[in-house]
């Protein structure tokens, strides 16, 4: 249960050591870089840039080979990808593939060019279809699509607005152009909205004829044609044919490439680690001889790193403690159950400096009070099944998701613990099942109390618990103060606040309003009356004289002291807030009894049990997923608002090493280094 | 007899319908809100489908409470079972008054939880790595649900029929 203490770790190095310390300093992911010096005479940084950028612009290109790839050639996936994790694959094979990695990324290009090739074709075949579609009409026009002369004659095509019939057109052309005597005009197709000519004329007539044509909307086609409409739309089909067999080769094509997937991704993740040490290459600062590395270092690995580089290499190490205004990254270390309760801590903020890693004491409370939230006994079971199913099936999942899954592993044996405790089984199913299909009701009975029928006592014990859980909270506020030095705020904020409320507890617990919820008179002795009311006043007056002792004013003092008394409404509704330990229990289990007796209502025969087996199968499925969410984000309320809120900030920085970030796959450690 | 003096069960089955009703109507006109924020972030990126599903269901736990008074009523009065209790005004009123916490405070907060859920969704579809935090606003507002079914349950389990 703690933050690792960190180190600072300095190397100075030989420049021809450079590529290999680095190296090994990424593949041991220990460190995070944090350059100490600035550039000076002897020290300069070396622009790392240009190659930084080629080196990720290398990995894109495989990274956008392999998106290409998807598309054409979609690997076969399982329901379960997303928790299979990386690859995991030999250091020989990485090797192999580093070697031809330039043939590699000669692929990728290959990859993306025939992409290119395969979108242009495709837009070809769009552009011939409607080439096709726009020679359609003029298909029994036996001639070349375009304006044409014989010695004496012109012939020239054209459209007219839908409706034009050929008595129309001579007679526009006996009203406008009265002196042309030879002319004849062919209806080629009609359409609704248009019709297809074409007209001849004598030469010295045709641009009079055009002219009278235009003045009724003639306009010629805008695109001209070689060869008669049927050869050009003959022509065409067979170029649409040929793009297709070229896309279809593409395709095969790409399809063959698929196989390099693999190669293609672990260069991907090679480009990607390179240009990560190129960054920190450019951040270095180097003489003309050596270079300096510097940075954090947790100290468990501290000394191991020195002994790693300076057994084989000629170089330095420096080891030294942190200095007081740095602020060093977080990393959280904590036993094997707890851990999978950090990811919650670090949603909530990594503890800053000076504070203590909440992990482990939250991790039981959480653990308990998301059993009791969600309490039954086989919804625990399905939940602990399930995940624990999960980790142990697929171990190389992200370690995020691990730790999510293990959280629920453990939360669903808690919960397991309290169904039994509670007597609840998918509700009341034992009861609802003997009853209908084997006409004696059986119970099984709770091994505590059940809840539904004594709620009471369930509030009373969830505010108990709720009072623990603050007083956990308190305490260790208190702790923190005292290991800080601060007995003052230790006495002022902690014991004070401890005498107070203990004090009104043991004030509250002979009165009737309690005697009234726990159904249970308390009677204490008298002496023990009165020493509740001593703690309480006494607490309260030294809360009101202390609270404010940073002001100097007396006065303001009181004021301030008062105004903090007024914190034990916020202490109220904290322990109120428990309250949902006992209201998100009884959701559960009523939700699944009503489910249970709606499963029920059809009579005992083979219809009766169909829909109640597809009633119970839905009905469970929906309220353990809505109540589990509820459980979950109670139980982080619960710690995050109540208890978090009584010491805890957050506001950590996350301990971000120089290591190799893939994306793909790693690589296999190898065994002797 | 008078007819007034046999409404009892009429009374209490009314509880039952304002406990279901309106902490149903609350849930659904806040899934409805979130639901609309959800899918604005769909549109733009359908990755975050899971996400933003889960902070669209928080709202609507406020009608399962709704339905939990009410069954309880139900079962309390003996509808479930068939043969309907006798009940008298007094005891009928009762329940009805027990009834009120879960149906008003399920409506109002069910709306309000719409909103700040449909908020969180903005979060998730800014900064997808603080679904946690997000998770956690609408939670807060679902608290003053919780109480007031608390109050709901307490009083219709403790009113003997």
């Amino acid at each position: 249960m703690a933050v690792l203490k960190m180190q600072r770790i300095s190397i100075c190095a030989l420049k021809k050591d450079r590529k290999v310390i680095l190296e090994k300093l990424q593949s041991l992911g220990v460190l995070e870089v944090a350059p100490v010096m600035d550039e000076d005479p002897y020290f300069r940084k070396t622009d790392t840039v240009g190659q930084r950028a080629g080196f990720e612009r290398a990995a894109a290109a495989a990274d956008q080979a392999l998106e290409i790839l998807e598309r054409y050639a979609p690997e076969e996936k399982s329901m379960f990808a997303a928790l299979e994790g990386k690859l995991l694959i030999d250091p020989s094979r990485e090797r192999q593939v580093r070697e031809k990695r330039r043939e590699l990324l000669k692929t990728a290009k290959e990859v993306y060019d025939l992409d290119r090739e395969h979108a242009e074709q495709l837009a070809a075949v769009t552009r011939m279809r409607n080439s096709i579609e726009s020679l359609t009409p003029w298909l029994a026009l036996g001639m070349p699509l375009k304006p044409s002369a014989t010695k004496r004659t012109v012939m020239f095509p054209g459209t007219m607005p839908g409706g034009t019939t050929l008595e129309s057109v001579y007679e526009r052309l006996a009203e406008k152009a009265p002196d042309v005597e030879c002319v004849d005009v062919h209806l080629i197709s009609a359409e609704q909205s248009m019709t297809y000519l074409a007209v001849i004329c004598l030469r010295e007539d045709a641009q009079a004829v055009e002219e009278a044509l235009r003045s009724a909307g003639f306009a010629r086609p805008s695109q001209t044609w070689a060869k008669s409409p049927s050869e050009e739309k003959e022509q065409l089909e067979g170029q649409i044919e040929d793009s297709r067999a070229e896309t279809a080769r593409i395709e095969r094509r790409l399809a063959e490439l698929a196989e390099y997937r693999e190669e293609l991704k672990i260069v991907a993740d090679y480009y990607r680690v390179r240009a990560e040490k190129y960054a920190v290459l450019g951040d270095l600062p180097q003489s003309e001889r050596t270079f300096v590395i510097s940075g954090y270092i947790p100290q468990c690995e501290a000394t191991h790193v020195e002994k790693c580089l300076t057994e084989r290499y000629d170089c330095m190490v420096d080891i030294e403690e942190l200095k007081e205004d740095e602020e060093p990254p977080v990393i959280l270390k904590n036993n094997p159950f707890s851990m999978s309760m950090e990811g919650v801590v670090e949603s909530y903020g990594l503890p800053h400096k000076g504070e203590l890693d909440p992990t482990t004491i939250m991790s039981f409370f959480y653990v308990f009070f998301f059993g009791m939230m969600l309490s039954d006994a086989a919804y625990g079971a399905i939940v602990a099944v399930v995940c624990g199913a999960l980790v142990w099936k697929f171990p190389r999942m992200s370690e995020g998701m691990k730790k999510s899954l293990k959280l629920f592993f453990y939360c669903g044996l808690s919960t397991l613990v309290w169904g039994i405790l509670f007597g609840g089984y998918f509700g009341n199913i034992v009861d609802v099942v003997s009853e209908k299909f084997f006409g004696t009701a059986v119970s099984v009975p709770a091994l505590w109390f059940i809840p539904l029928n004594d709620p009471m006592k369930l509030l009373v014990f969830s505010l108990l618990f709720g009072v623990i859980h603050l007083f956990t909270g308190l305490g260790i506020k208190g702790y923190l103060c005292l290991k800080d030095g601060k007995v003052m705020d230790f006495f002022c904020d902690v014991a004070l606040w401890f005498m107070l409320l203990v004090g009104l507890i043991l004030m509250l617990l002979p009165s009737d309003i309690f005697a009234s919820i726990a159904q249970t008179k308390i009677v204490f002795p008298g002496w023990l009356d009165t020493l509740a009311a001593v703690l309480a006043a006494a607490g309260a007056i030294g809360i009101v004289l202390m609270s404010g002792r940073s002001s100097r004013n007396p006065a303001l003092r009181i004021a301030l002291g008062a105004y903090d008394l007024y914190n034990i409404t916020g202490w109220l509704s904290d322990v109120l807030s428990y309250s949902r330990l006992l209201a998100l229990g009884l959701a559960t289990g009523v939700i699944a009894s009503v489910i249970n007796q709606m499963g029920s209502m059809l009579p005992n025969n083979i219809v009766g049990v169909v829909f109640f087996v597809v009633i119970f199968i839905a009905g469970h499925t929906l309220n353990l997923a809505i109540n589990l969410l509820g459980a979950y984000v109670h139980t982080n309320r619960l710690q995050f608002v109540e208890f978090f809120g009584k010491f805890y900030e957050g506001g950590g920085r996350p301990f971000e090493p120089f290591k190799e970030n893939t994306k793909y796959a790693d690589v296999k450690e190898e065994t002797i280094s | 007899m008078n007819i007034l003096s046999q409404l009892g069960i009429v009374y209490a089955l009314l509880g039952a319908a304002v406990a279901v009703l309106f902490a149903g109507c609350g849930s659904a006109i806040g899934v409805g809100i979130a639901g609309q924020a959800a899918s604005g972030v769909v549109t733009e990126d359908p990755s975050k489908f899971a996400k933003v599903l889960i902070i669209q269901l928080l709202p609507g736990t406020q009608g399962l409470y709704g339905l939990l008074v009410g069954f309880i009523t139900l079962s309390k009065i003996g509808i479930l079972g068939g043969g309907a209790a006798d009940v008298s005004v007094s005891t009928g009123l009762l329940i009805l008054a027990a009834c009120l916490p879960i149906g008003i405070v399920g409506l109002l907060s069910g709306i309000a939880q719409g909103k700040t859920a449909a908020a969180a969704i903005g979060i998730v579809a800014k900064k997808p790595e603080q679904f946690g935090k997000a998770m956690l606003f609408p939670a807060m507002v679902e608290t003053y649900a919780i109480l007031a079914l608390l109050v709901s349950f307490l009083a219709v389990n403790g009113i003997q029929v």
